[in-house]
């Protein structure tokens, strides 16, 4: 069948193949390709599809049990409630104070760890030293191990220093736990660029910080822009430091999301969860809706070289 | 302008070894540069030439003994403190800055007055005409102008020693012969020590007032290019200048009506007119190397030994014919205006006072 068209599109132009090769719009592969990333697209697709229109419908309507069915009547008080008045256990002031919370974590975090695995990396890749690849190993082993294991000590740790449920305490454990990813990320990053660049700039007698700040931090956009993603993303979605280290008043998003989830007084609010689920996964989901070609690009730049 | 070769010593590498590990890249090596030459060091890659210079430049900490530049002992001090300037093979420009401060940056670094800078700059751009490229970015630049620039950074340094680590491989054939005669026009220019670093022998032949021909870490052969070309110290300087390259034939020794002969089977060739180095004591097992430029075809010399051609490959100047004289495989160089075909019965000769005779075992001239 397919070599009878084959022979067809060709006798249709030219006697013999002649110029560009003919592409045929419905080719076996291309049919196959795209039937299964529209059907994995759907898969994936198919809970938001139903979390967004439960969220845009009122209780009396999500009781018919028709999930798949958009809403009749279209109401966003559901959205409101879950951000302002929306019970977690004893205070019903909605989510919006986890919201709060979580850039207060969130910024802090992502800036010190960010700062400090740039300046890692840079230290790793050029100026090398006795013991630098040993480092390195034991900082990388820390990614390995889980986080579970580590808990109990650092809530021990973190409670003779003082600092245990303050939003220094997370902040503090948000950044050591991003160093070994960060470091890996940023460490690759620049052992990629020449080395010419950096034997250049010690010949011109620049420094280790003049390099680094100079030289090296206007190259390396796009790994921080990758760094940014990693950890906002990451510190966002947290929820297991956020329940341990944060302390109740500074409980992030995602801790005050299961409350309210979770603590049911009397009617389950179906329309509530889904859009208080909806609005604690929005930062994430439109960070990778912006910079998702950044990322890409980013990761593929910085896991170059081993 | 050029202070050539005489003065004192510029550079003087003194038992310097570097190791990795248990890798041995340098090996006890000695070099005195003097004030002004054009040092080229030349060798296959991994020959450690570029180990050598990242040393002298300070970006490489030595295992053993000591670099003087200038009669400063420098084994240990900063690349920025060495008095040198480096170019790069790859350029190495900062990418997010114009020329003009891709010039500047070592002088802002050292804390100069921007009057200074700004007169400094003026005379390198000049020198290298780079002026209308000041305002730009080196990406909007093409290779032969970032290589200039690059050239232009060492320049403002105002330094003694210019150091060059391959900095024509990037870029292709065309520019790479023009900006050849641009260095050597500069050397002259400025007088400055310079040394050189490159893998390609027309490069050294064509700028060096000296090679260093190095191998395993080790200079094989520290001479004027001619007689690296003519008089090569061992097998391996034979084989690695000069292109086409040379032939090799094995063979020993031999005596015939009186006179010295290398005879390989039942060829002998006459020796007349070489420059022994020792007594050429008959029987020594020995490797004749000759140039393809030193073999003759159809010649009336009486000593002429009959081959067959193998195959004829025109270069334009002129063309390289391959024969097969005695079962041995053999270049020659012609004049392009005659063709051979293959098959064809040809006579050649030798020219024993140009080639090279080497020992079979140590591969040393003789």
């Amino acid at each position: 069948m397919a070599e009878a068209t084959a022979i067809q599109d060709r006798s249709l132009t030219h006697a013999e193949p002649w110029g560009a090769k003919p592409k045929r719009m419905f080719a076996p592969a291309t049919v196959m390709v795209y039937s299964i990333l529209i059907v994995a697209a759907l898969y994936y697709l198919l809970p938001l599809y139903v979390m967004v229109m439960t969220s845009l419908k009122g209780m009396p309507e999500i009781r018919l049990g028709n999930i798949f069915a958009p809403p009749v009547e279209v109401t966003f008080e559901p959205w409101v409630k879950a951000w302002s008045q929306a019970c977690t256990g004893l205070y019903c002031e909605g989510i919006r104070t986890g919201f709060w919370n979580s850039v207060k974590i969130t910024i802090p975090s992502v800036i010190a760890s960010i700062i400090i695995a740039s300046v890692n990396g840079y230290a790793l890749s050029n100026w090398r030293f006795r013991g630098s690849e040993v480092f390195f190993m034991i900082l990388l082993f820390g990614a390995f191990i889980p986080y579970q294991v580590m808990l109990y000590p650092l809530v021990i740790i973190t409670r003779e220093l003082g600092i245990f449920g303050t939003l220094t305490g997370i902040v503090v454990i948000h950044t050591i736990f991003g160093m070994p990813i960060l470091t890996l990320l940023f460490r690759n990053y620049f052992a990629s660029l020449p080395p010419e660049l950096f034997k250049a700039a010690r010949v011109d007698g620049a420094g280790f910080w003049r390099i680094f700040l100079q030289i090296m931090l206007p190259m390396s956009l796009p790994i921080f822009v990758v760094a940014v993603i990693l950890q906002v993303t990451g510190i966002w979605n947290d929820f297991l430091f956020g329940v341990i280290f944060a302390g109740t008043p500074n409980f992030p998003m995602t801790v005050q999301l299961n409350n309210v989830v979770n603590s049911v007084q009397g009617v389950k609010e179906y329309n509530v969860n889904m859009a208080a689920t909806i609005l604690t996964g929005a930062v994430p989901l439109l960070i990778y809706f912006f910079s998702g070609r950044y990322f890409v690009r980013g990761i593929a730049a910085g896991a170059v070289k081993g | 302008m050029k202070t050539n070769t005489h003065g004192g010593t510029s550079v003087s590498i003194k038992d310097l070894s570097l190791s990795f590990g248990t890798v041995n890249v340098l090996r006890k090596l000695d070099l005195d540069i003097s004030d002004g030459e054009f040092l080229v060091l030349l060798g296959p890659s991994g020959c450690g030439k570029s180990t050598l210079l990242n040393c002298i430049a300070g970006l490489l900490d030595v295992s053993e003994g000591q670099i003087i530049i200038k009669g400063k002992n420098v084994t240990w001090e900063e690349p920025k403190d060495r008095g040198i300037g480096m170019v790069f093979q790859s350029y190495a420009l900062y990418p997010q800055m114009t020329v003009e401060k891709n010039l500047s940056f070592g002088l802002r670094v050292a804390g100069l007055p921007k009057a200074e800078i700004a007169k400094r700059i003026a005379r390198a751009a000049e020198i290298l005409q780079i002026e209308p490229l000041l305002q730009r970015k080196p990406s909007a630049l093409s290779g032969g102008q970032r290589q200039r620039v690059a050239i232009g950074r060492a320049l403002v340094r105002d330094v003694d020693v210019f150091l060059f680590d391959e900095p024509l491989s990037n870029l292709d054939a065309k520019l790479r012969s023009e900006l050849r005669v641009e260095i050597k026009r500069l050397h002259h220019k400025l007088g400055n020590t310079m040394i050189y670093v490159t893998h390609d022998q027309i490069e050294a032949l064509t700028l060096a007032d000296r090679i260093a021909v190095m191998k395993g870490g080790v200079v094989q052969q520290l001479d004027d290019p001619l007689t690296i070309y003519n008089k090569p110290r061992n097998r391996f300087v034979a084989g690695f200048i000069g292109s086409p390259s040379m032939n090799f034939i094995s063979g020993q020794l031999a005596e015939k009506a009186g006179k010295q002969v290398f005879r390989t089977g039942d060829l002998d060739i006459s020796l007349e007119g070489y420059e022994a180095e020792e007594a050429l004591a008959s029987g020594r097992e020995v490797v004749l190397g000759v140039r393809p430029e030193h073999i003759r075809i159809d010649s009336d010399q009486h000593v002429a030994h009959d081959a067959i051609v193998d195959l004829d490959e025109p270069m334009g100047a002129d063309s390289l014919v391959w024969l097969k004289v005695a079962g041995n495989p053999l270049s020659v160089r012609v004049e392009s205006g005659k063709r051979y075909r293959p098959g064809e019965r040809v006579k050649v000769s030798f020219n024993a006072a140009m080639a090279s005779l080497f020992d079979a075992k140590t591969e040393e001239r003789v």
